[in-house]
């Protein structure tokens, strides 16, 4: 009887300490999952989830306190590689969020600029260059097509233009073709 | 001397139809009425446009200048005026367009003043920028600049000229070697001179013995170490990694290129282009293209670049039951989407197509499994699973198949029982995988960005607030220095707050030091009267008390 308990309390002591060293050499830094969900939502740091940029949404999904169909730039592919990785069934796009809509960037009317510098300060990720009274203009390229700078303009002199395609970007279109039932 | 081939797994057999078009000798194509010439001679690099409209330009005259590592200059093929420098559609599937150059000729065909170079005066360097900016790329359709696969120049052992032509149907390197052998030659060894390779090795399809007999008979003058080799005609022969293969029995293993084995190979056209631009100063404006298929006069020309198919299919006449034009070959060229689409440096071949000739595809059945495709697949890979992940988007399968050795021949198809368009799923598949580097490119600079941006906006915060504190501290030393009652709120953390505190006191003080001119000087009865009526005062509102003065 003594010797099974002491075995029993021994093996417990042993895997104890076990577990507590290895909770503390192995101790992952910051939250995976929050990075992982990061990584698939589209960076445009637009604010349409109603969290301020995409890893704060992640942050929020993660915790539970988000769904993980608020993000309109992701779209439905963002939804379901979402719903992969977290195990959860497929919805569609929440509507009170957004549509979805084709990748634009935003390009600023340059004779109707006045050079106020709202649009630079609402910008999340610095693509617009410009100084106060002075010209701006949107770097295209770095450009995620958020809006963000859209509304605080005061003389409405920004645009969403739509990503023209180009012999670069263009792509070879799937091959199978769905069958149409007759209507 | 070679004494054995090797060969490549796989492989087809399709018609050759080179019949059609080898007979007749190559044909100096007419002056075209309107030039169009891309600034973008290959998918890799658009060349910056050097002129403006209504100049006047002579044939060789620079007009686009090459930008980047993968860029090269860019030529007027002709002496004429620039009308306009538009976008207009380019040969490539997509029928996208591309900015271009349009010329309208002058007729007079007047070259710019060319010299030639002499290789033995010049460093290496300057002979690859001479062919940089001679425009030289590759001429079997790739368009990869001839300049950057010369590279480095050292440890190459073996340079390959690739005058398989293993495609059906394409005549134009079988005519080319027919008639210019010592120009391809030359061209060969110039190649071999600025590659530092030991031996030559020229490898053409066994079914073009004519071309096969003018290149030995050229090549018998220039020693024992450049040999022209007949190699099998098995499709595709003319695979860069298939020839080298054949001729050197060397197989090069995915990611690595022949170079890390000793071996470069270049196109008997770009051997060609070499030898006008070192010999002659010549840029590359001009090309020799196949027309055939269904067509009354099939034949090879020799086309200025930028002349427009439209006007170029006038010379070989098409017959009416034409149904569409395919450009390349039939196994791995694309359908031409327009024929305003302008001839560019990498286009050997354009084939009018006749439900006759080229039957509608069967209707595609499913996948049955049988592995005739893993059987004819002349790059090792395994077609049908690749074309299962393909067409499930599952990519990153599909990559761990190796879907980018994948060289797009079009064998896998060929014998597919079901007809399955095999290379449209890999071209589809290729296509999403690289939109997706693309976009997760974006992301993450887009997410770098963000980051960085909500850092600086935290530093500049932190640097105001220890500007605000500084300002806080200087003020209360300098209230200390004038002896002045310490501000009450000195101890206080917020800088702010204690700025405010200290600017109140200092307006206390002036306040306390400024006294009421009408209080000065009174006689005693007013005095009396005041202190009377501060007296009542107090009386009636007690707290007012410590207000008064």
């Amino acid at each position: 009887m003594l010797t099974a308990l002491l075995i029993m309390t021994g093996i417990a002591i042993v895997l104890g300490a076990a577990l507590g060293y290895a909770s503390i050499r192995f101790k992952v830094e910051g939250d995976p999952l929050v990075e992982k969900i990061d990584a698939i939502l589209p960076q445009t740091q637009c604010g349409q989830c109603g969290y301020p940029g995409c890893k704060p949404y992640a942050q929020a999904i993660s915790n539970g306190e988000a769904d993980i169909n608020q993000c309109p730039p992701g779209g439905e592919e963002g939804i379901r590689k979402l719903a992969d990785l977290l195990g959860r069934e497929f919805k569609p796009l929440s509507e009170e969020h957004g549509t979805e809509k084709p990748k634009s960037v935003a390009r600023i009317d340059e004779q109707v600029c006045i050079g106020c510098t709202l649009c630079i300060q609402a910008c999340p990720v610095d693509a617009i260059v410009g100084a106060a009274k002075q010209m701006h203009t949107v770097v295209a390229p770095l450009c995620t097509g958020c809006e963000l700078c859209v509304a605080p303009c005061p003389v409405d002199c920004i645009s969403m233009v739509p990503i023209a395609e180009t012999v670069e970007t263009w792509k070879w279109k799937y091959p199978v073709h769905e069958l149409r039932s007759a209507a | 001397m070679i004494t054995r081939l090797f060969s490549f797994k796989g492989g087809v057999k399709p018609e050759s139809h080179k019949n059609e078009s080898s007979g007749t000798p190559i044909q100096k194509a007419p002056l075209p009425k309107r030039l169009v010439i891309p600034l973008r001679q290959s998918i890799r690099s658009t060349a910056r446009c050097l002129v403006a409209p209504g100049q006047r330009v002579l044939k060789g005259e620079h007009i686009g200048e090459g930008e980047g590592g993968l860029g090269t200059s860019v030529h007027a093929s002709t002496s004429g005026t620039v009308v306009e420098i538009a976008p207009s559609p380019m040969a490539h599937a997509s029928g996208l367009e591309t900015l271009s150059i349009v010329i309208e000729p002058d007729g007079e065909d007047r070259w710019i003043d060319h010299t030639p170079l002499d290789l033995h005066s010049v460093s290496r360097e300057e002979a690859l920028a001479w062919l940089r900016g001679c425009g030289i790329v590759g001429m079997g359709g790739a368009g990869f600049p001839t300049h950057v696969k010369l590279g480095g120049g050292r440890g190459i052992d073996t340079l390959v000229i690739n005058g398989a032509e293993c495609e059906p149907w394409i005549t134009c390197d079988d005519r080319l070697m027919r008639e210019r052998a010592p120009e391809v030659l030359s061209g060969a060894m110039i190649l071999r001179e600025l590659i530092g390779a030991k031996q030559v090795l020229v490898g053409i399809e066994d079914n073009k013995p004519e071309a096969i007999a003018a290149m030995q008979a050229a090549a018998s003058g220039l020693g024992d170490d450049i040999s022209v080799v007949p190699v099998p005609t098995l499709y595709p022969a003319g695979g860069e990694k298939q020839l080298i293969r054949v001729l050197t029995g060397v197989e090069i293993p995915q990611g690595k290129l022949g170079t890390d084995f000793g071996v470069q190979c270049f196109n008997v056209g770009t051997a060609n282009a070499v030898h006008r631009a070192i010999r002659f100063g010549e840029p590359l404006v001009s090309r020799v293209i196949t027309l055939t298929g269904n067509v009354a006069r099939p034949g090879n020309y020799e086309v200025l670049l930028g002349t427009q198919v439209s006007e170029l299919l006038d010379l070989a006449g098409p017959k009416a039951d034409t149904d569409r034009y395919i450009v390349g070959g039939p196994m791995m060229g694309t359908e031409l989407q327009s024929l305003s689409v302008p001839v560019s440096k990498g286009m050997n071949c354009i084939i009018a197509a006749s439900p006759a000739l080229f039957p509608p595809p069967p209707p595609e059945l499913p996948c049955i499994r049988c592995g005739a495709c893993a059987r004819a697949c002349p790059a090792d890979l395994q077609p049908f699973e690749l074309y299962w992940f393909s067409r499930a988007k599952n990519f990153g399968k599909a990559q761990e198949y190796h879907l980018f050795d994948c060289i797009e021949c079009g064998c896998c198809a060929f014998v597919c029982p079901s007809r399955i368009p095999l290379v449209d799923y890999y071209r589809f598949a290729k296509g999403e995988i690289w939109a997706r580097e693309r976009e997760l490119q974006a992301s993450d600079q887009a997410r770098e960005r963000f980051e960085f941006r909500n850092f600086r906006q935290e530093r500049e915060k932190e640097e105001k607030a220890a500007k605000l504190a500084a300002k806080a501290a200087e003020t209360r030393a300098k209230l200390a220095e004038s002896g002045e009652a310490a501000a009450p709120a000195a101890e206080t953390e917020d800088p702010k707050k204690a700025l405010v505190a200290a600017a109140l006191a200092r307006a206390k003080q002036q306040q306390a030091a400024v006294t009421p001119k009408n209080t000065d000087g009174l006689t005693a009865d007013v005095q009396a009267e005041i202190a009377n009526i501060e007296a009542r005062r107090e009386k009636l509102n007690p707290q007012d008390a410590d207000k008064a003065p």
